[in-house]
């Protein structure tokens, strides 16, 4: 067995997925994890694992779910990725089943799949509605084989804190920090992966589970690793409000037949169930007649806002609306969406079965995060041996899973992020074994004052941590930041908004240097850690809020309302592509198109040839005046395989 | 309506020293859990003789009962922090680790015993590769549906806590080790091993040590049948035996 190994950081299906597979072509690895990598936040997904399976006969193939993909994302995304994730897409399905996992079943004994948001096709397999779950489980199971045999070593409850970089800058291990015992130490490998998941906290209350903080990517960003599209963030349409935590009410309950509504009259005080069918207003079923309620989650997430707030027709006034399963029987509501009622009933004392649920969106994913690299193949697929895939600009740094920025555009489909987890982890493992078995020199051969050198600055760092002893509390300092952020950076942003939070994120990182560190002792004492973690929320929330501020259009999830480009009613977006067609065969032909829809096109064209670009944010020293900030530069977008056009969903 | 909640909390500083009540006092907030409230008591860690203390430490992650991480003792009876409402709970509410594992600090409990316990049984499907080779097996709906419900468990520890058989200085493996073993026993593939599995429940900390107590299928949070998962396993184990007697 080779001495040299990867070390993964993240124990959900993207870490997971990852460890399994460098383990299978034979190399060593580390995996640390903030928790038992069971109980890592993948167990949230509910609905299901997208795959063109076409079990149905539809006429499904993983060209429609790749259109479906890139389009969802408003073409945000680098096109030959999701070419090859969504080829990949039904051997993945095929292999979690083979791994174990309880899909739902055809009477047949086939797998069964349902409809998700932002696409006509039944292509997402699902087991009950806690997918995500049992997708995880498997791969845990297979760790645990590997673990048991000697190729995985696990360091669960450990947080990794940042990468050891040798003088060339090369990452040659991680620093990382036991929550039990406190200390800090570093461990050596010649690659690392980083799949630690999402920022969700930098809003505080969001479907994600708390160790969400983005704390991992972040210090990345903070050693010089490009971060890409940080302003990309999902609104999920349906959540459960909580003191705690916004629990997530998944898309499945759509994709099984779920209706959303509001009363029609403004304030209408009687029980949903006692509002007839007429005086229901079946909003997104009215304005998007081809998709009802299963539009892309962007578009959801902007008309219950609109509905709410421009419209004012909110249940009982509040940005709240009716969820409604009601119409299907128990038995099939008990059979394929059981966990997730169960949960609605748990946590509201309602039964979903009996009551409309009520619902309102909530910060859920992030479509942007580390940048990372790959290497296209002439078919447009990807090369898996290329050390470049998954590579972020600090080389043997990777990223893959939610903490990356590649797959999503601006826009993710429901179902699409436990399939890019996985394939992201199979897909790039052969690529770093290649990168680490040509290494000039191992991770063991570097001289031990490197990595002393790195663990000593972080030791002090934690120690100075330790001696704050100012006025600010860091769990209350959060909830600001916390509030700004869902304020001013959310579904619908404006500019001066933008900018007045960006002066209040300054401000907040001036005050956390005035924090005091409730708990000063070294065992199991989770405080240290916050505080160090609420510095990189602050930092990650410049990321995301200078991004928004910087974008000048309307983009997927990225709704600025002064930059909306505002497509006629009676555009089909195929105009777009004749449109085009002809501008490059050099003779557009503009009295053959009706003359808003050209004015239309005009616009979209402008405004692709400025915007169609990844933000790339760079951590820069002393740029927003207190210890440093971002520079965001904008990149170019592979779009060769399917061209841009509008986006029309009704 | 309350104005204030006071929660007793068994606190511990680490695995040697001895442990201590604390109580709190904090705003009654509708819709509140014991999470929420924990968080309000970190926020502002003050007990109720009005001294500023170190902020009670617990673990959880996806706070909706699906992670298993923020498992405890709320006012008797073990379950997960996060579902437990606030409205529905007696008061003064009283907090506890779980008994059966070493406590590390406060509410945290080092449960690696039942991880250590799914490596025993072997919970897991040998599979030849993750490269592309086709399909699975199909299943039956009847079958899935039996299997899906017994994949349900997340590792949270509330079966053993009830367990009387299951004690900090025996080796029981527990009813979700052996209610996992039946899931695997069940898998297509993942029963190629199911003998190796049986030969474990046959040892001591096997299905022997089970003393029928039917706590846990009582207190498991996701309803797994754990008593029939118990039995099935108890049919098979004794189906080795006898075939062992005569082979011999």
């Amino acid at each position: 067995m080779s001495k040299q190994r990867v070390i993964v950081v993240g124990g959900g299906l993207a870490g997971l997925a990852a460890t399994m597979k460098v383990a299978e072509l034979g190399m060593s690895v580390l995996l640390i994890s903030f928790l038992p990598v069971k109980r890592s936040h993948s167990v949230c997904a509910q609905g299901g694992i997208n795959g063109a399976v076409n079990i149905k006969g539809e006429g499904d193939s993983p060209e429609i779910h790749f259109y479906d993909t890139v389009k969802g994302g408003d073409f945000l995304a680098n096109q030959p990725l999701c070419k090859d994730m969504c080829h990949q897409a039904p051997y993945i399905i095929n292999l979690m089943d083979r791994l174990g996992v309880n899909f739902n079943r055809t009477p047949e004994g086939n797998l069964d799949f349902r409809r998700f948001g932002g696409t006509l096709y039944h292509r997402t397999a699902f087991a009950g509605a806690t997918t995500g779950q049992q997708l995880l489980y498997a791969l845990d199971e297979q760790v645990r084989h590997y673990e048991v045999q000697g190729l995985v070593e696990k360091m669960e409850l450990h947080e990794y804190l940042g990468a050891v970089l040798n003088n060339e800058g090369r990452c040659v291990g991680a620093v990382i920090n036991s929550l039990r015992t406190g200390e800090i130490i570093t461990v050596k490998g010649d690659a690392v992966i980083l799949a630690t998941g999402g920022p969700g906290l930098v809003y505080g209350r969001s479907t994600n589970s708390t160790v969400c903080t983005g704390t991992a990517v972040t210090s990345a960003y903070l050693q010089g690793a490009k971060y890409g599209n940080g302003e990309f963030i999902q609104i999920h349409p349906s959540a459960i409000p909580g003191r705690d935590k916004l629990r997530l009410m998944s898309e499945s309950a759509r994709g099984e037949g779920g209706r959303v509504w509001v009363p029609r009259k403004a304030g209408d005080s009687r029980k949903a169930k006692d509002i007839p069918d007429k005086e229901r207003f079946y909003f997104l079923e009215e304005r998007y007649p081809l998709y009802g309620n299963l539009v892309p989650r962007d578009v959801g997430a902007r008309e219950i806002y609109d509905i709410c707030v421009n419209e004012g027709l909110g249940v009982k006034g509040e940005m709240k609306v009716y969820l409604d399963l009601t119409h299907h029987t128990q038995e099939f509501l008990d059979r394929r969406l059981g966990g997730i009622l169960e949960t609605y009933e748990k946590f509201t004392g309602v039964d979903p079965r009996n009551e409309p649920m009520e619902i309102f969106p909530a910060v859920h994913y992030s479509m942007g995060g580390i940048w990372t690299d790959y290497t296209p193949t002439v078919d447009g697929l990807i090369d898996y041996q290329s050390p470049s895939n998954q590579m972020t600009n600090i080389k043997g740094l990777y990223a893959a899973g939610e903490a990356d920025y590649q797959y999503h555009g601006g826009n993710r489909l429901g179902a699409n992020s436990l399939l890019s987890c996985i394939y992201t982890g199979l897909m790039m493992s052969p690529g770093v074994i290649n990168y680490v078995n040509n290494l000039p020199e191992t991770a063991e051969d570097i001289p031990q004052k490197t990595f002393d050198d790195t663990c000593r600055q972080w030791q002090e760092k934690f120690s100075n941590i330790k001696k704050m002893n100012g006025s600010e509390n860091p769990y209350s300092l959060h909830r600001e930041l916390a509030e700004q952020m869902i304020t001013n950076v959310l579904i619908v942003r404006q500019n001066n908004k933008l900018e007045t939070t960006l002066d209040k994120i300054n401000e907040f990182e001036s005050r956390w240097k005035n924090i005091a560190c409730l708990d000063t002792s070294d065992w199991s004492n989770p405080v240290p850690s916050f505080i160090n973690q609420l510095w990189n929320m602050i930092h990650l929330s410049k990321v995301i809020t200078k991004g928004a501020l910087m974008r000048d259009e309307f983009r997927g999830s990225h709704y600025k309302p002064e930059f909306d480009l505002e497509q006629p009613d009676d555009f089909q977006p195929d105009t777009y592509v004749e449109f085009e067609k002809q501008k490059a065969n050099g003779g557009l032909n503009e009295s053959a198109f009706d003359k808003q829809h050209l004015a239309y096109m005009k616009r979209y064209a402008a405004n692709n040839e400025k915007w169609l670009k990844t933000t790339i944010a760079e951590y820069k020293n002393g740029t927003t005046g207190l210890e440093g900030g971002p520079e965001i530069s904008f990149e170019d977008v592979d779009t060769s395989l399917i061209s841009p056009r509008p986006r029309k969903y009704n | 309506m309350l104005d204030t909640l006071t929660f007793k909390i068994k606190r511990q500083n680490n695995a040697e020293s001895s442990p201590y009540w604390e109580n709190f006092v904090i705003q009654y907030i509708p819709n509140s859990n014991v999470i929420s409230c924990l968080m309000d008591i970190q926020t502002n860690p003050v007990n109720s003789k009005g001294e500023k203390v170190a902020p009670v430490v617990w673990q959880s992650n996806c706070l909706e009962e699906v992670c298993g991480s923020c498992t405890m003792v709320i006012n008797g009876k073990v379950h997960q922090a996060c579902s437990a409402l606030i409205d529905k709970l007696e008061k003064p509410i009283i907090l506890e680790p779980m008994s059966k594992f070493p406590v590390i600090r406060d509410l945290i409990v080092d449960r690696s015993r039942m991880f250590d316990a799914l490596k025993k049984v072997q919970a897991w499907v040998s599979a030849d590769g993750y490269h592309d080779l086709g399909p699975g097996d199909s299943q039956s709906q009847s079958v899935q549906e039996v299997a899906y419900k017994l994949s349900e468990c997340m590792t949270c520890g509330c079966c053993v806590e009830a367990c009387p058989q299951y004690t900090k200085d025996n080796n029981f493996l527990g009813a979700a080790a052996i209610n996992q073993a039946r899931l695997f026993n069940i898998h297509q593939k993942g029963n190629d091993i199911t003998e190796q599995r049986l030969d474990t429940l046959m040892q001591e900390g096997g299905i022997s040590d089970c003393g029928n107590a039917q706590n846990c299928v009582e207190v498991c949070p996701k309803s797994i049948p754990l008593t029939e998962s118990i039995a099935e396993i108890g049919r098979q184990v004794s189906g080795k035996l006898w075939r062992n007697i005569f082979k011999a």
